[in-house]
């Protein structure tokens, strides 16, 4: 895949540390503290979020939640047409019994990921209840999935990808909105290690 | 055509160094499946995998019985006694049959060398070869690299020696080639009556002395006396074997403080290993049983997984 021209940054790396921090609140007065809480990041760009909310949680709180990272390929409704380039390990290092499961992403498509990541949290136990946070919804929902926590809300054309760049793996930390090739994949994105030509996941 | 290079696995030399690297990142994930409480993905379902095993196999059979339950694909076991081979069906009506019930995989385990190869031509599904003759086993190879290379964290410039009867080992012929395409230096170590006439060409160097290096190997690994496929009495006796090529705590003390004995299992008690052998050993030859699952669910998954022009498109 060639380097994709950016049309428009919609959030700064400023806009996107504000966005945290009031997730970061909205999650501590819905769940009333942080006490029954975990957090589980989808691999790749959500666990990194993730783990980002539970330094903020911890700062306002002095509570340490507990935080795991879900591969979610081999839960995908699409393994029969083209599979992910890569797959990680999920690590769900705690029980998810009775717990409220909060899910992060970071871009809100047509919701099939979020469908996976429920049936992949399902297969650890029975959480108390499941929570989506994200740091973009862009619309275009394929399935009856809606966020809990949205970050921001942008209105984007399914001819363009909204990619979340993260300063540990991209070098710059933005959202922005790339102008996709004709009959390309959209989807989330790879990790910067994929190689040119791989198979995008899709989000 | 999935994430790997090639449709069929039926050779290990089917698989480039990049794909045998794939299968065992790939198996990691699945492992972590297999310590959870509910080991089942949803991964393959609808997926049809006939495990076509005409000869007798527990833990191959077994293992990927279990690998394709654990990624919800529907499997259909055949075995000798129970398939139409024995009223004389010829193979390739046998895959005719089966590919016209659309199956995706089948993992056929035979006798003869080159029937896996046969079922390839003669269908469209992807084939897995469980074994046969004296020829290949290239997913035991695949779960010996990723247990060498848990236990190692590599691969390259491992010295590996293996040792029993090279000549009849189909282990040997898919893990001898695998170990050289990934840098280990391997040696074969056997009685000149079990060594082939050109062992070279299965990327190793020989040597009929197991005492005489014993210190400087990284993995001993002792393949089966396969007393089924013995010919012509290449051995005197199997005590006279047991004595020059067996593993005793002895030769076990003499090895590496790090280095580690594999078996690819079942074991003839008291010829490849002693029985007290076994016990010192029997964590990491179990560990070996234990990948064996992660790793064919790993091939299965990068085989099935978008494979867009297969049966079920």
């Amino acid at each position: 895949m060639a380097e994709l021209q950016t049309k428009s940054v919609v959030m700064d790396a400023a806009a996107i540390e504000r966005a945290l921090t009031r997730i970061t609140h909205e999650i501590l007065e819905n769940n009333k503290g942080a006490q029954n809480i975990a957090l589980a990041g989808i691999i790749t760009r959500g666990d990194l979020l993730a783990l980002e909310l539970a330094r903020r949680i911890e700062e306002a709180e002095g509570l340490r939640v507990p935080v795991g990272s879900l591969d979610i390929s081999f839960y995908r409704d699409d393994v029969a047409l083209h599979i992910a380039p890569e797959v990680h390990a999920t690590n769900i290092p705690f029980s998810v019994d009775g717990r409220s499961i909060i899910l992060v992403d970071d871009v809100l498509y047509t919701g099939r990921t979020i469908r996976a990541a429920m049936d992949a949290i399902m297969d650890y136990g029975r959480p108390a209840a499941i929570q989506l946070a994200v740091l973009v919804d862009r619309g275009h929902r394929e399935l009856p999935i809606r966020a809990d926590y949205v970050g921001k809300n942008v209105p984007s054309s399914s001819q363009e990808h909204v990619r979340l760049f993260l300063e540990p793996v991209d070098g710059r930390t933005s959202v922005e909105i790339l102008q996709a090739a004709p009959g390309e994949h959209i989807g989330s994105a790879p990790l910067g290690a994929t190689p040119p030509g791989a198979k995008g996941s899709e989000a | 055509m999935g994430a790997l290079s090639t449709k069929h696995v039926i050779d290990i030399q089917d698989l480039s160094v990049e794909d045998i690297n794939l299968i065992l990142d790939t198996a990691v994930p699945f492992k972590e499946v297999n310590q959870r409480t509910i080991k089942k993905l949803p991964t393959l379902r609808g997926r049809t995998v006939v495990n076509l095993f005409l000869e007798p196999s527990t833990r191959t059979r077994t293992s990927f019985e279990l690998a394709a339950k654990r990624l919800s694909a529907d499997g259909i076991n055949f075995s000798a006694s129970t398939s139409a081979t024995i009223k004389g069906e010829s193979l390739v009506d046998t895959a005719q049959t089966l590919d016209a019930m659309d199956c995706d995989l089948v993992i056929i385990r035979h006798g003869y060398a080159g029937s896996p190869r046969i079922l390839a031509q003669n269908m469209r599904a992807h084939i897995i070869n469980g074994g046969d003759g004296k020829h290949q086993h290239p997913t035991q190879a695949l779960l010996d690299l990723f247990t060498i290379r848990e236990r190692f964290g590599r691969l390259a410039g491992l010295k590996v020696a293996v040792v029993g009867d090279i000549a009849h080992s189909r282990v040997f012929g898919s893990l001898g080639p695998a170990l050289d395409m990934l840098g280990a230096q391997v040696t074969a170590i056997a009685p000149k009556t079990l060594l082939p006439a050109c062992p070279e060409l299965l990327g190793a160097s020989v040597s009929t002395s197991l005492d005489e290096a014993l210190e400087t190997y990284d993995v001993v690994y002792m393949l089966r006396i396969q007393q089924e496929r013995l010919e012509r009495s290449p051995l005197p006796s199997l005590r006279e074997y047991a004595r020059l090529y067996g593993m005793n705590l002895e030769r076990l003390a003499r090895m590496k403080p790090e280095a580690i004995l594999m078996h690819p299992g079942p074991v003839n008690r008291g010829v490849e290993l002693t029985s007290d052998t076994i016990e010192m050993a029997r964590n990491l030859l179990l560990y070996q049983v234990n990948a064996g699952v992660a790793v064919r669910m790993a091939l299965m998954y990068l085989l099935l997984g978008g494979d867009q022009d297969g049966i079920a498109a």
